[in-house]
């Protein structure tokens, strides 16, 4: 199969603007007759939801939690990007394309790109308009920072919950059209397959959290908006219930997976405290653009913080990196965070860490400008390590924090399945082999709002109206597989819980396949899984039974999905024979940064499902006709 | 990798194995539990030792664990989320406790969140009333500038305020009257102050507060309990305002209808 990208011909800037006059309609009369199932209401899935409701189809959406509002998009605390230029520093759309492509170091696809620094001036519009609380100036105007590194204050923020505020406003969009009967949402319902007739999507199989029923849904198309798949790594800044279970059946049943080894790795989280750990915190990016990140000069060095004089600090970052300082890009941050631990000069009991300090800011400004721009995330530090961060050091590490990998879509954001859609974060498409700061907000909420209601119709204008029924035999197959494998998990019986397997699995990735790759290591985790995942086929125990409210049922399933997901990932990284963004090879470096090699990979890897643990590989050409290729460099 | 020595503690909890089951309080004892611990962290440890010696595990709701998504929902030694001050469940730790303690777990409980197993309630009837009007009637693309709306940061700020709520129903729980009044102010609170909310200003507050009552949450008595608990800390400021919503939107109703029977 040959993959297509759709990018329309043409100058960039006219690509979207055509497109759109080219597409088909369906007519306004007849839009009530098409069904769109809409799984997952983060930005993503409550953005295209509403949107779809609003032209008149007719939509159902599913989500895992009790209500569509606590997503783990809920979560995001730093902000939005869009080339609003309202600060008149030089910002444009093409500066944003231009930033974003480099950002994702030359591994994403222009056409997408472009029109993502495009309509992101629309979704701030649309936010305000729904009374988003955005952060405003004294004359009333919207304010914005700069962040991740970014050479213009392009990021629009409400306190450090821009997610929480922009998720509200979605889901406020998406709560009118479940009252105006447009929408019918399902919470605590899990999709756990995609059903496909004559080669089309065409409805999935759900299973209700609370009453173990499963159940069938048809639709003319379906959107997967079912957010990234961190927690493979067991630990991450993800919620606890994310999980790749939508995306990874979709490619079980034909949907190509791609780029599944980029992954980010945040440079300021809270460190592993214990075993007990169950999920890392995040504390925002924008602590960098005040916080100096240092360890000691000398390995080994047990004195606190306050006891290490000025001259036997390392401030490495602004040591390696003497323009952007401690502002660099996320994946060089880690790097660099991980090399000095590794160099034995780690801080803290584990000496897992760095030190993120404001004792220079504190002098500078004092303690109460310090306060108000970061109050919540200094209590959110103290809550956590009982340390009070005014007055020694926080201590940080790298965390997984999102994955740029997903489910591969066209311009058009369909998967190799037609009719059947991946938005957000479930998609690979926009962020390359590194994601910017505040750019998945912008990212989801550009697929739900302003792409999905315009490609849609383009497929759907083709598609007769005629509905299927779940008494289709197609359905009966799925439900009967899907009853199957829950039968099959709670018969095995065995004596080692789900979270030792989801830990353990965790942590051949972290070593193997997370900050810093290598051919062997890559090959050991390949085994190391495989083994894994049989063992857990013959020895996890899940108590009581599949009708009812089950948790560890549930953790089961999606682990037994992150367990074939982990080795496809392995796969991934093996196969790129490259460093780039967050998939950085030990054996392809100068001077521990990455080098990529553009004239044999600069392509997006697209796998696809030939049975468990057997892949084929296809690959789609990126094509740079406006943007050229250089070495990224932050000195 | 603490290296201080890990507490002893009795939990009874709250166990029911579903909607329509009787519950009932069960004693277990968890032992080496760090201060570092977040309170959920424990729950996992005992859950953890539960299914291996073949009993069920407790149910809770808890997703993001960084105080942000309202989903867990503890009531802890009598009070929601336990002991500290705007405080979710999943941000408490167990250095708030000490070696030897009895702690009490027990679901939100009130009639319009039912126990759907164990400390699991459902609250869809707080996006019911969210449906009933929360929101800013705008589709998708027919906007203005967001610059050509100007709001003072004041008002802004305030607004940002009501709108930090994460619709938990800790004010719900805490309440004797199982009274939504600080939810659904906060909400009514955020779009009255903002110029976008202007339009639908006095059809929002009565069909909002129409739904609450519908759902069955009680009356306010004024106790202030709902503030003192909430995570989030949103104001009584925002009953107050809720009230003179209320009553304006009453009016204004009284006096359109009036106006249309051509009185
Ligand atoms: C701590 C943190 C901070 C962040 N900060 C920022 C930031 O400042 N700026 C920024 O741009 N990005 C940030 N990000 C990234 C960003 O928040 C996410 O990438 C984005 O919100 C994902 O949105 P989404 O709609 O794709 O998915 P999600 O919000 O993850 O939503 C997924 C939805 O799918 C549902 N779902 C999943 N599986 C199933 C299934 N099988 N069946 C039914 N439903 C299912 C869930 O219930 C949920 O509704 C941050 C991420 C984290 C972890
Ligand atoms: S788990 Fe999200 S607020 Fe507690």
């Amino acid at each position: 199969m040959k993959l297509e990208s759709k990018a329309p011909e043409g100058l960039l800037a006219e690509k979207w603007a055509k497109h759109k006059f080219n597409m088909k309609l369906v007519n306004p009369a007849n839009k009530r007759k098409y069904d769109v199932i809409v799984v997952g209401t983060g930005l993503a899935g409550a953005s295209a939801a509403a949107s779809l409701a609003e032209l008149g189809y007719n939509v159902k959406a599913f989500c895992y939690q009790d209500s569509p509002r606590r997503a783990h998009s809920i979560a995001a605390q730093g902000g939005i990007n869009a080339a609003k230029n309202y600060q008149n520093d030089g910002d444009s759309v093409y500066r944003l394309f231009y930033d974003t492509i480099k950002g994702g170091d030359y591994r994403a696809r222009e056409a997408n790109v472009y029109r993502l620094a495009q309509v992101s001036v629309n979704i701030i519009d649309q936010c305000v308009a729904q009374g988003v609380p955005f952060a405003r100036e004294y004359g009333g105007l919207l304010d914005n920072r700069s962040f991740g590194g970014s050479q213009v204050s392009r990021t629009f923020y409400a306190r450090g919950q821009t997610g929480q505020q922009l998720l509200l406003g979605a889901y406020s969009a998406l709560s009118r059209q479940i009252a105006n009967g447009k929408v019918t949402m399902y919470p605590r319902t899990e999709m756990l397959d995609v059903v496909t007739i004559d080669g089309k999507a065409r409805g999935i199989v759900t299973r209700n959290l609370v009453t173990g029923a499963i159940e069938s849904h048809s639709a003319h198309a379906v959107l997967l908006c079912t957010g990234g798949y961190g927690n493979v790594f067991f630990l991450s800044t993800n919620a606890m219930g994310c999980n790749a279970s939508a995306a990874f059946r979709a490619y079980r049943k034909g949907a190509f997976f791609s780029n599944p080894c980029y992954t980010q790795i945040h440079p300021t989280c809270i460190p592993v405290s214990g075993d007990h750990q169950s999920k890392l915190t995040l504390m925002s990016e924008s602590l960098r653009n005040d916080g100096r990140v240092w360890v000691p000069k000398k390995a080994g060095d047990n004195r606190p913080a306050s006891q290490i004089p000025e001259d036997e600090r390392d401030y490495f970052l602004e040591r390696k990196y003497p323009s952007f300082g401690n502002l660099v890009p996320r994946d060089v941050a880690s790097r660099n965070a991980k090399y000095v631990c590794d160099e034995g000069r780690g801080v803290g009991e584990t000496k897992l860490a760095v030190y993120l300090d404001f004792a220079d800011a504190i002098k500078r400004n004092g303690e109460g400008w310090v306060s108000a721009k970061y109050g919540n995330l200094f209590d959110m530090y103290a809550k956590i390590t009982g340390e009070n961060p005014y007055k020694q050091p926080m201590r940080i590490y790298p965390a997984v924090h999102y994955t740029m990998g997903g489910l591969w879509v066209d311009y058009n954001l369909m998967t190799t399945i037609p009719g059947l859609y991946a938005l957000g974060e479930c998609n690979f498409s926009d962020h390359g082999a590194n994601r910017l700061g505040a750019s998945a907000l912008m990212q989801g909420l550009a697929d739900g709002y302003f792409v999905i209601p315009y490609t849609i119709g383009d497929y759907l204008a083709g598609m007769p109206v005629t509905k299927v029924e779940t008494s289709h035999p197609e359905f009966q197959k799925a439900e009967k597989a899907l009853k199957e494998q829950m039968t099959k998990l709670i018969n095995i019986k065995g004596n080692k819980t789900v979270d030792q397997y989801h830990r353990e699995l965790g942590k051949i990735m972290w070593d193997q396949c997370g900050m810093s790759r290598s051919a062997e290591g890559l090959k050991l985790a390949k085994k190391q899984i495989r083994e894994l995942r049989a063992d857990f086929w013959k020895n996890v125990k899940i108590l009581g039974t599949d009708e009812e409210l089950n948790i560890t049922l549930e953790k089961a399933y999606r682990v037994a999905d992150f367990l074939e997901l982990g080795e496809l990932m392995v796969d991934d990284a093996l196969n790129r024979e490259e460093s780039c963004g967050g998939h950085f090879r030990e054996e392809y470096q100068y001077d521990g940064e990455a080098k990529r090699n553009d004239d044999e990979f600069a392509y997006v890897a697209a796998w696809e499902y030939k049975g468990e643990g057997e892949t084929q590989l296809h690959k789609e050409e990126l094509v740079f006709e406006n943007v050229k290729l250089t070495q990224r460099s932050y000195k | 990798m603490s290296t201080t020595k890990g507490m002893n503690l009795t939990l009874k909890v709250w166990r029911q194995k579903n909607k329509d089951s009787e519950g009932k309080m069960v004693d277990y004892k968890v032992s080496n539990i760090s201060p570092d611990m977040s309170f959920l962290e424990m729950f996992d440890v005992l859950n953890e030792e539960l299914l291996l010696k073949g009993e069920d595990p407790i149910a809770f709701d808890h997703d993001c664990r960084e105080g942000i998504c309202g989903m867990c929902s503890m009531y802890i030694n009598g009070k929601p989320h336990g002991p500290w001050k705007g405080t979710t469940t999943c941000q408490l730790h167990m250095r708030a406790f000490k070696d030897g303690d009895t702690i009490f777990v027990e679901p939100w409980r009130a009639k319009p969140f039912p126990v759907l197993k164990d400390l699991v309630v459902d609250r869809t009837s707080f996006d019911r009333i969210i449906q009933a009007g929360g929101y800013v009637s705008v589709n998708t693309g027919v906007t203005v500038d967001a610059n050509e709306i100007p709001i003072a940061k004041p008002i802004a700020d305030e607004a940002f305020n009501s709108a930090t709520c994460i619709g938990c129903g800790a004010c719900v729980a805490t309440c004797k009257n199982a009274s939504a009044m600080l939810f659904v102010s906060a909400k009514i609170t955020q779009l009255a102050l903002l110029p976008q909310g202007q339009p639908e200003r006095a059809k929002r507050a009565q069909k909002m507060v129409e739904q609450m009552d519908a759902e069955g949450f009680g009356a306010c008595t004024n106790t202030g309990s709902c503030s003192a608990v909430c995570p989030k800390e949103i104001s009584l400021f925002n009953i107050a305002k809720m009230n003179r919503e209320y009553l304006t939107a009453k009016v204004t109703a009284e006096e359109e209808k009036q106006y249309a029977a051509g009185v």
